[in-house]
């Protein structure tokens, strides 16, 4: 654990913000007033911000439906993404993207993805312009277990691996793609054995610790940056919440969801470990914890102010000039 | 007849199809729900849109098999299984997961019956869900039924009552080509009266909605019944219309959509696509051509603008066609001089 304190602080801070960003939504989807689909990334923040802490606004990640937390990590802003869900003009998309389209091309966040697989592909090109402009950008491709069966995904890392892009796959196994057990859907002993199969160099890591996130990443990342081809992670965590919001998630292990609360917490093993370490106190914690709470307040009262988009909209951004 | 929801009117087909015919079997992704699953017995979901619920009670999980997702996959196994003599039942969860699996239905399963010199047959069937309406923004909103109309070989069927949900999919299953079935996703709650038993809805075969004097509305799926609506609120002013529903898209009732207009002398087409290569802009280049003589008005294309399907609720209910935009188009027409 060699991060320095602002690291410490900063990394928690994401964590912390996606979680009460997510807890946000769950309660409020219930009230009818976020439209569309809505998927929660709360119970996996780790990962997001494991990979994003090793990442600048030069690099390029591509996320999915699941994934305000990606974009929370990459530094999108928390408060017009906030707007964009609740469907106002002055939302990150403007209100035309919702949930599974936040997208902020100044911080190279290429998108959420309402396609399951349909990222992976984009990071394998964002990569290509990355080693074409030679500056030492990468990019990050983040899937669930379920988008590792879809021929583009296979595609892609064959792609990289040939042209030895600088790009990482990054697979979040949650256990499950909607209802289906990840035992069913993929053959292989794990996702991560597969993708060594395509010539890449894979790691299996442990999704729940913030810092193993983090440790394994520097180094993957580290090694892209050098040239020296693409790289993989499959990552074990779990999701909080169901596929959507009122899935009764029958598919679970009785105690599973308990199970995992009271020991896969991912923002409890860091509060944990950062405290029985001395590196933060409690204090420390529950400061940060205000400001988080305050950002996240703050963003629910601009989303819900903010104005309507109006009909005219619908064909704006069709075409650079329309 | 029972009432029933269009939900279940599907449901109802596929079990008398798997039923008469053991070569007829399902499959996509949580078309079952939890094969395979450590934790549960698998039956829980029955597809997405809980079309398949219950099958593999009945028929076992040989016949109703979950998928991966792998779109490609699904769509390749069903062409290629039908190809050996089987009736699969793929489901494609919404028309725009269709992008990744287009190779096998335009290259493969449309072409094969033509390419081998009529010596093939490919008699599957791929059921998906479409149109606007739920906020699902531009990738899980689209209707992409132009897009397989176009390609010779593929028929389509896109039904708007639960009567034809049932007679049409049991007419899809027992045909020997490729069938795109499209089913509007927000109509799997509407309730109708549906045969008992047997009932096979014709394809190319047009259902009269409505008749009338002044106006031929054509309309497919979720819009017919806006339609209706339309239609109703333009009687209380006097004008009635014919409305047809073609029920498929391919093949094409031409006969009653031109008899229709010969009568009425005016079109209006509705439908909730973009307006370019349409099925819009179809229907009303056929009227164009073949009975321009009676034409007593331009004729009138009402569908969504020429953009992506919109997130937000004000944005979607402007791109999708409302009976008002339905009802000023007819009044238009009508008003020509
Ligand atoms: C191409 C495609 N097929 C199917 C879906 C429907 N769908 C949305 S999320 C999902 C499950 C994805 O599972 P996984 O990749 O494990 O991600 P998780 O939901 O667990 O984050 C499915 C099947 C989709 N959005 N896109
Ligand atoms: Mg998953």
């Amino acid at each position: 654990m060699q991060l320095a304190r602002e690291e410490l602080e900063q990394a928690y801070k994401q964590m912390k913000t996606i979680r009460e960003f997510e807890e946000h939504l769950h309660r409020e989807i219930m009230t009818g007033s976020i439209p569309g689909f809505t998927h929660l990334y709360a119970g996996q923040e780790a990962v997001a911000v494991g990979v994003c802490e090793n990442l600048t606004e030069a690099d390029y990640i591509t996320s999915t439906h699941r994934g305000h937390g990606h974009c929370i990590a990459k530094g999108c802003d928390v408060i017009g993404m906030m707007k964009e869900l609740y469907g106002k003009a002055d939302g990150l998309c403007k209100g035309k993207g919702g949930s599974m389209h936040v997208a902020d091309m100044d911080v190279g966040m290429l998108g959420a993805n309402g396609i399951v697989g349909g990222g992976p592909p984009l990071a394998t090109g964002a990569a290509l312009a990355a080693k074409l402009d030679g500056k030492g950008s990468v990019a990050v491709s983040f899937g669930g277990d379920g988008s590792c069966n879809q021929g583009p995904v296979f595609e892609s890392m064959n792609i990289a691996a040939i042209l030895k892009l600088p790009s990482i796959y990054v697979y979040e196994n949650n256990r499950y793609s909607e209802h289906t057990h990840c035992d069913y859907v993929i053959a292989s002993e794990s996702i991560a054995s597969r993708v060594e199969g395509f010539g890449i160099h894979t790691v299996k890591a442990n999704g729940f610790d913030f810092f193993e996130v983090h440790e394994v990443m520097k180094e993957l990342i580290a090694k892209a940056r050098e040239g020296n081809g693409p790289c993989a992670v499959e990552f074990e965590t779990t999701r909080f919440y169901g596929h959507f919001e009122g899935d009764p998630q029958d598919y679970r292990a009785p105690d599973e969801l308990k199970d995992d609360r009271e020991n896969n917490d991912c923002i409890t093993i860091f509060k944990d470990k950062v405290t029985e370490a001395g590196l933060l106190s409690d204090d420390d914690i529950n400061k940060l914890d205000e400001e988080v709470n305050s950002l996240i307040e703050e963003s629910v009262d601009q989303a819900k102010k903010s104005p309507l988009p109006s009909p005219e909209d619908v064909t704006t951004d069709v075409y650079v000039s329309y | 007849m029972t009432e029933k929801t269009y939900r279940e009117a599907l449901t109802d087909a596929l079990f008398l199809e798997m039923r008469r015919d053991e070569n007829v079997f399902v499959l996509g992704e949580d078309v079952v729900g939890g094969t395979g699953s450590p934790h549960a017995e698998p039956g829980f979901v029955g597809g997405v849109f809980g079309v398949t619920g219950g099958l593999h009670e009945e028929f076992g999980l040989e016949r109703c098999i979950d998928m991966p997702i792998s779109e490609a996959g699904i769509a390749g196994t069903a062409a290629g299984a039908a190809l050996a003599g089987k009736r699969p039942v793929a489901e494609i969860m919404f028309c725009d997961f269709m992008g990744l699996c287009l190779d096998q239905l335009m290259n493969q399963a449309a072409k094969f019956r033509y390419m081998f010199g009529g010596k093939a047959t490919c008699p599957m069937v791929l059921r998906t869900t479409y149109g606007a309406g739920m906020n699902a923004a531009s990738q899980h909103s689209q209707s992409l039924h132009p897009l397989v109309t176009a390609i010779p070989g593929l028929k389509v069927a896109m039904p708007s009552t639960p009567a034809d949900a049932k007679g049409l999919l049991s007419t899809a299953i027992r045909d020997d080509d490729p069938v795109i079935f499209f089913e509007h996703k927000t109509l799997y709650t509407i309730t109708g009266d549906v045969p008992d038993g047997e009932h096979l809805v014709p394809f190319g075969k047009a259902r009269m909605v409505s008749e009338g004097d002044d106006c031929t509305l054509v309309a497919t799926g979720r819009m017919v019944s806006f339609c209706e609506n339309a239609a109703q609120a333009l009687a209380d002013d006097g004008i009635t219309c014919d409305i047809i529903d073609p029920r498929t898209t391919s093949p094409l009732d031409e006969d009653a959509i031109l008899d229709s207009v010969e009568k009425t002398g005016r079109l209006v087409v509705v439908d909730e696509t973009p307006p370019r290569c349409s099925f819009a802009s179809d229907i009303a280049a056929l009227a164009a051509g073949e009975v321009f003589s009676s034409l007593k008005a331009p004729i009138k294309q009402i569908t969504g603008p020429h953009s992506p399907v919109p997130f937000a609720k004000e944005l979607e209910s402007e791109f999708v066609p409302s009976p008002t935009k339905i009802r000023d188009a007819v009044a238009e027409v009508v008003n020509f001089k």
